[in-house]
């Protein structure tokens, strides 16, 4: 992880971030987040709040910084300027011992799955847990697995190594192994990409059960507009670094500018 | 109106001027960004969790796994290096110091070195292709995610599992070497074992068998090192996992060979 000083939308006179507009707490909060590569802006200028419990899908052309804009919230990048809050406290104020605790209630599910090739269905549920948990028992990691693969609809998969699955196996053995934690922030990379329209209604489907069982608050990051239309509360585009456009599946389904409709079309 | 065109001259010198500066940047890129990754490793290895797990797991797989290919080619250099020696000393009437020779240069020098070379070969290439592999899949930012620091997880323990098996990849190198020229000297000769070990432990004092064996630790710290710095610092996509192995491959023989010659350099000094 890179080490960087991040400067602090507070410290900038005269700006603010968004406004909590539905009231329920905020669970993650950019004011004014910034990210650049090699001198290359990627992120210019982002503002958003996810609600607890809110499915929160993200739009934009390739390269316009989602991935980076999730990656910035789990810690796997850091910004290089503006506020980023998880549970209400400002990621630069905490501790890196803090910084962990805080990134543990945060699951994320890769584009590719990102499953230990050397390892079995099994061992790829057991690692997370053995890492947080070091005196764990035998019996209630396997039960955990257990349940964690009934969830996704892999329990008949558990010896089977991550090459012998299909694509779509491998997105929900990674939605398993993140959601074994029980994690209260879900983050999304392009969850059906390479996916069938079957599988990825599937994938969708447990999008919502995994908010509707834990009560996750979710970011998603997805090209496919079936997915945004099933799994989404709130919508956001992103264009050239920057939030472009908020509003439900519907409102920006109809929206009458013809950029935003190309997404829909 | 003729458009304007600017000519822009570049001379043989400055193109030299940039190759040079491009090269000798690089260079250097690359050896501070090595030390870092040195100095990282010091500082991370002192901290719990162990990885005790793992590191077993590793020296299993970097220590085990590579004594067969080690063993096979320790018995076939100690063989041929008998069998190409012989005519040699035939001709100054000294066949008898046939198993002294072999085991002082075996011991000494082409035991640990090419037992190293083998280990970069085999282990070297397949810790750079493994942890670039799970750099492309994003495997290494999964164990971040879920609260692993993949740098003690991964690099830690492969160094240090390289660093404590090469030694004894060495030892039972060496030892199968001596068996190949056992059966080298009676190819054409008919000596004893008592006899041929006997000669070989006679040849043989402290001062050849401890900087041999120190100096093999140093070669599987440089090889785990190089061989995870490849990796973990790979260029996405599948091309890069290619380049890694590669050049975890060529770093680490390169490294060998320059660690030995310090080596060399600073037992004979402590020596005479």
């Amino acid at each position: 992880m890179e080490e960087q000083t991040v400067v602090t939308a507070e410290s900038v006179p005269g700006e603010s971030g968004p406004e909590n507009k539905s009231g329920s707490p905020a669970v993650v909060e950019m004011i004014h987040l910034k990210k650049s590569f090699d001198n290359v802006p990627v992120l210019r200028d982002i503002n958003l709040t996810v609600q607890k419990g809110e499915n929160l899908v993200v739009l934009g052309k390739s390269g316009t910084g989602k991935s980076v804009l999730i990656k910035c919230i789990v810690g796997l990048i850091d910004h290089d300027y503006g506020k980023l809050s998880i549970f209400g406290e400002d990621t630069a104020q905490l501790s890196e011992k803090q910084l962990v605790e805080t990134r543990r209630k945060i699951g994320f599910l890769f584009q590719s799955g990102a499953l230990y090739d050397s390892m079995s269905v099994r061992e790829n549920l057991g690692f997370p847990l053995r890492r947080q948990q070091d005196s764990i028992p035998k019996e209630e990691m396997d039960s955990l697995i257990k349940e964690a693969l009934e969830n996704v609809g892999l329990a008949k998969a558990i010896d089977k190594t991550p090459a012998e699955l299909s694509g779509g196996m491998r997105k929900r053995l990674g939605l398993a192994r993140t959601l074994i934690l029980k994690p209260q922030i879900m983050l999304y990379d392009e969850p059906t990409t390479g996916l069938d329209p079957i599988t990825s209604k599937e994938i969708s489907k447990l999008i919502l059960e995994v908010q509707k069982k834990y009560d996750t608050s979710s970011v998603i990051i997805t090209h496919d507009m079936e997915c945004a239309r099933l799994t989404a509360d709130r919508v956001i585009v992103i264009k050239d670094g920057m939030c472009e456009v908020e509003g439900s599946f519907d409102e920006l389904k109809n929206s009458t500018d013809p950029w935003i409709r190309s997404f829909f079309e | 109106m003729e458009p304007k065109i600017k000519i822009r001259i570049i001379t043989r010198e400055k193109i030299q001027e940039d190759f040079l500066a491009s090269i000798f940047g690089k260079f250097f890129i690359e050896v501070t960004s090595l030390a870092m990754f040195t100095l990282r490793f010091f500082k991370e290895v002192w901290k719990p969790p162990y990885e005790l797990n793992e590191l077993l797991k590793q020296s299993f797989l970097v220590g085990y796994k590579s004594f067969p290919l080690v063993a096979i080619t320790g018995f076939i250099i100690g063989l041929v290096l008998t069998i190409q020696s012989r005519p040699t000393l035939a001709k100054f009437g000294a066949v008898s110091m046939l198993p002294a020779m072999v085991a002082v240069s075996l011991i000494r020098e082409i035991g640990p070195v090419i037992t190293a070379l083998i280990f970069a070969g085999k282990v070297g290439s397949g810790i750079g292709a493994e942890l670039a592999s799970m750099k492309v899949t994003e495997q290494i930012d999964a164990m971040q995610v879920s609260g692993t620091n993949p740098f003690k997880y991964l690099v830690v323990t492969r160094v240090l599992a390289s660093t404590v098996m090469l030694p004894l990849l060495v030892v039972l190198a060496d030892a199968v070497g001596l068996m190949g020229s056992f059966v080298g000297v009676n190819l054409k000769g008919n000596v004893s074992a008592s006899f041929f070990f006997q000669e070989v432990f006679q040849s043989l004092d402290f001062n050849d068998v401890l900087p041999a064996i120190v100096k093999t630790f140093f070669f599987g710290f440089a090889i785990g090192l190089i061989g995870c710095y490849k990796g973990y610092y790979a260029n996405t996509g599948t091309e890069g996992v290619g380049k890694a192995a590669n050049a975890a491959v060529v770093f680490a023989s390169l490294m060998v060979f320059i660690i030995d010659m310090i080596a060399v350099q600073l037992t004979s000094v402590l020596q005479y």
